[in-house]
């Protein structure tokens, strides 16, 4: 960054941040990002996802589960502005509730995915030879079962519950971060300034963390936030299946699976979950593109995570 | 070029072995003691004693070292045997085929619908590359892809079932039965399609021999579907072949919302049912056709795109 940042620091922390943050608006790659409305789409409905998963108690009077059957399937209204269920809660309650659970899976399902598929990844790269082919051919084998339907099958065996759609969709997730992170280690592995630290006695840890890993970050950070649409799917989608979260959890997928035997009188109670599903994706593959364009060139596509 | 399909082969005889092996370990990944379960259903819900318990496992073989079992249990599917489901008296191989037609069906008519939509979309998106339409349908495609097909499914069944009643809700046999189901399936593909073929376009209009036709003055129509087009189509066709997997997600889904018969509702059947030798033999049938597909899709693709090998190029 600027000159100004360095010399400042030990000084007011107030004004640093604020130069910083100017900075960061006004590069390069900030302006590149500006540069596609959609990518500040995006970008928006992932704060405001956010913004309601972190504000929930504050934004709504109602309570996500508690019954009121006299307010049963009531149409929108300003009361009730997304309508009320089969059971007279709010709508608009249990989405805003609902984000907080999906947020809290997206986070925890790609935390340990990228966990897995870094040791994974910079292993295999590294080490190369007959480690590298022999967790590269365990990947293959993973993929070689359609993603969502294994997940579905390990949450299935494993017995209905969010925790149990986590792990599934972790087993099923890291493989695509293992091979990412393994790509960028080969191509790094080879630079001059890598083979210099190697000959200048640098420990193998110290290389990994200091020289290889930072390089990776961008595809990494592209890859887990489309990944993010792709868990929130994931998981509205075992939920609708009824193979996540029970009632009266407030899930979306869980709410559209309740909803669904009052289509006919109250189009809302379905309707609703499903565009917040679809926001929350859209807004994740949105910000991923951006990302992708200003991070990392090559393609991870939001195209993978289509399948429910 | 054979070389290339040994290499293929043996990797994907290497995935179909790894794949046999997952698939038979699931099952001892499940809670519980299977024999107990099966029991306990034949005998209407009673405790079964301890002794028919290990009679059972005898007679199912269930007491053999696992590696013991696993060969048997490969030696049968060789054989065309999948196992027998725990609760009903149907083969698992009798109950997979018998689905198989429905799910076949729905995937069918729904990569028409894709097609249909997807193909004038995508042309139309890279020759106005940048313009208005191109936005709109880069947007339409965006949408398409972030709708789970759960909601899709329901939303047209509210408006052409319930408000408009032009089609029926759900159920299976009849056309009309299908149309519903088969745009769930087709939007999301379409979506996924549409983007290939718009980049696909871009790539084949920037061509050397596009260039020709054009300045030869060719008109522009047919430059677009009869140069361009074509040539743009080998590597989606090929990625078609590729989305096999995400055909089938999709049709567990839509089979669920639809309440059609299918591989999909089998398998979620079989999952709540915990007949476990169903949910097994399912598993095992769609990773073999996955690999399968993929080992074809990747040797066309070499035989067919003429930058690779100009033995295989179309006239």
């Amino acid at each position: 960054m600027t000159d100004a940042d360095d010399t400042t620091v030990a000084s007011t922390s107030k004004s640093t941040k604020r130069t910083r943050l100017r900075s960061l608006y006004h590069s390069r790659k900030a302006r590149q990002f500006r540069a596609n409305s959609l990518n500040i789409v995006g970008l928006v409905i992932v704060l405001a996802i956010i913004a309601s998963a972190l504000f929930a108690p504050f934004l709504t009077p109602y309570d996500p589960t508690e019954q009121n059957l006299e307010n049963r399937l009531e149409s929108p209204s300003l009361e009730h502005p997304m309508g009320t269920d089969q059971l007279g809660r709010d709508i608009l309650t249990r989405l805003v509730y609902g984000a907080q659970i999906s947020l809290r899976i997206g986070v925890i399902v790609v935390a340990i995915s990228l966990g897995i598929g870094t040791v994974v990844g910079v292993t295999a790269g590294y080490a190369g030879g007959y480690v590298d082919e022999a967790l590269m051919r365990f990947v293959d084998i993973l993929l070689a079962f359609p993603g969502l339907l294994l997940a579905l099958v390990i949450a299935g065996i494993l017995g209905p519950s969010l925790t149990n759609i986590m792990i599934a969709l972790a087993v099923v997730g890291w493989t695509r971060y293992a091979r990412v992170i393994r790509g960028s280690v080969l191509s790094v592995k080879e630079q001059e300034y890598i083979k210099a630290s190697q000959l200048m006695g640098v420990s193998r840890v110290r290389i990994i963390l200091r020289h290889i890993l930072p390089n990776v970050i961008g595809p990494v950070v592209v890859l887990a936030t489309i990944d993010m649409a792709g868990v929130i799917l994931g998981t509205a989608g075992l939920s609708f299946l009824g193979l996540g979260a029970q009632p009266p959890t407030p899930e979306w997928g869980t709410m559209i699976s309740e909803g669904r035997n009052y289509l006919q009188d109250a189009w809302w109670v379905v309707n609703f979950p499903g565009m917040a599903i679809m926001l929350a994706v859209l807004g994740f593959n949105l910000l991923g593109d951006g990302l992708r364009d200003v991070l990392d060139p090559r393609d991870t596509d939001a195209v993978q995570n289509k399948g429910l | 070029m054979w070389k290339f399909v040994l290499q293929r082969s043996v990797s994907a005889v290497f995935v179909l072995f790894g794949v046999s092996v997952l698939t038979f370990l699931l099952v001892f990944f499940t809670p519980g003691d299977p024999a107990e379960t099966i029991l306990r259903q034949q005998m209407g819900g009673q405790t079964p004693s301890a002794e028919a318990i290990e009679q059972f496992r005898a007679n199912q073989g269930l007491n053999d070292p696992i590696p013991v079992q696993y060969v048997d249990w490969v030696l049968s599917i060789l054989q065309g045997d999948l196992g027998q489901s725990y609760h009903s008296d149907s083969s698992v191989t009798q109950l997979i085929v018998d689905n198989l037609w429905p799910t076949f069906e729905l995937a069918l008519a729904g990569m028409a619908v894709a097609l249909l939509i997807a193909v004038p979309t995508g042309v139309i998106s890279a020759v106005h590359k940048g313009g208005r339409l191109d936005y709109g349908s880069q947007l339409a495609a965006l949408l398409g892809l972030s709708m789970p097909n759960f909601w899709l499914g329901y939303l047209l069944m509210l408006i052409f079932a319930i408000n408009l009643s032009v089609l029926p809700t759900s159920g299976y046999g009849t056309i009309d039965q299908l149309v519903l189901p088969a745009i769930t399936l087709g939007t999301g593909m379409a979506a996924i399609i549409t983007r290939l073929l718009r980049s696909s376009m871009l790539e084949v209009l920037d061509e050397e021999y596009i260039r020709t036709a054009r300045s030869k003055g060719l008109r522009e129509r047919i430059v677009v579907y009869k140069h361009t087009l074509r040539n743009a189509l080998i590597p989606v066709i090929t990625i078609i072949g590729l989305q096999f997997g995400y055909l089938l997600n999709g049709a567990v889904i839509i089979e669920i919302v639809f309440q059609r018969p299918g591989l999909g509702r089998l398998l979620i059947d079989s999952i709540f049912a915990r007949d476990y030798p169903i949910v097994q033999g399912l598993v095992l049938v769609i990773a073999v056709l996955f690999v399968v597909t993929n080992f074809l899709v990747d040797v066309a693709y070499r035989y067919v795109d003429p930058r690779i090998s100009f033995e295989g190029a179309p006239k």
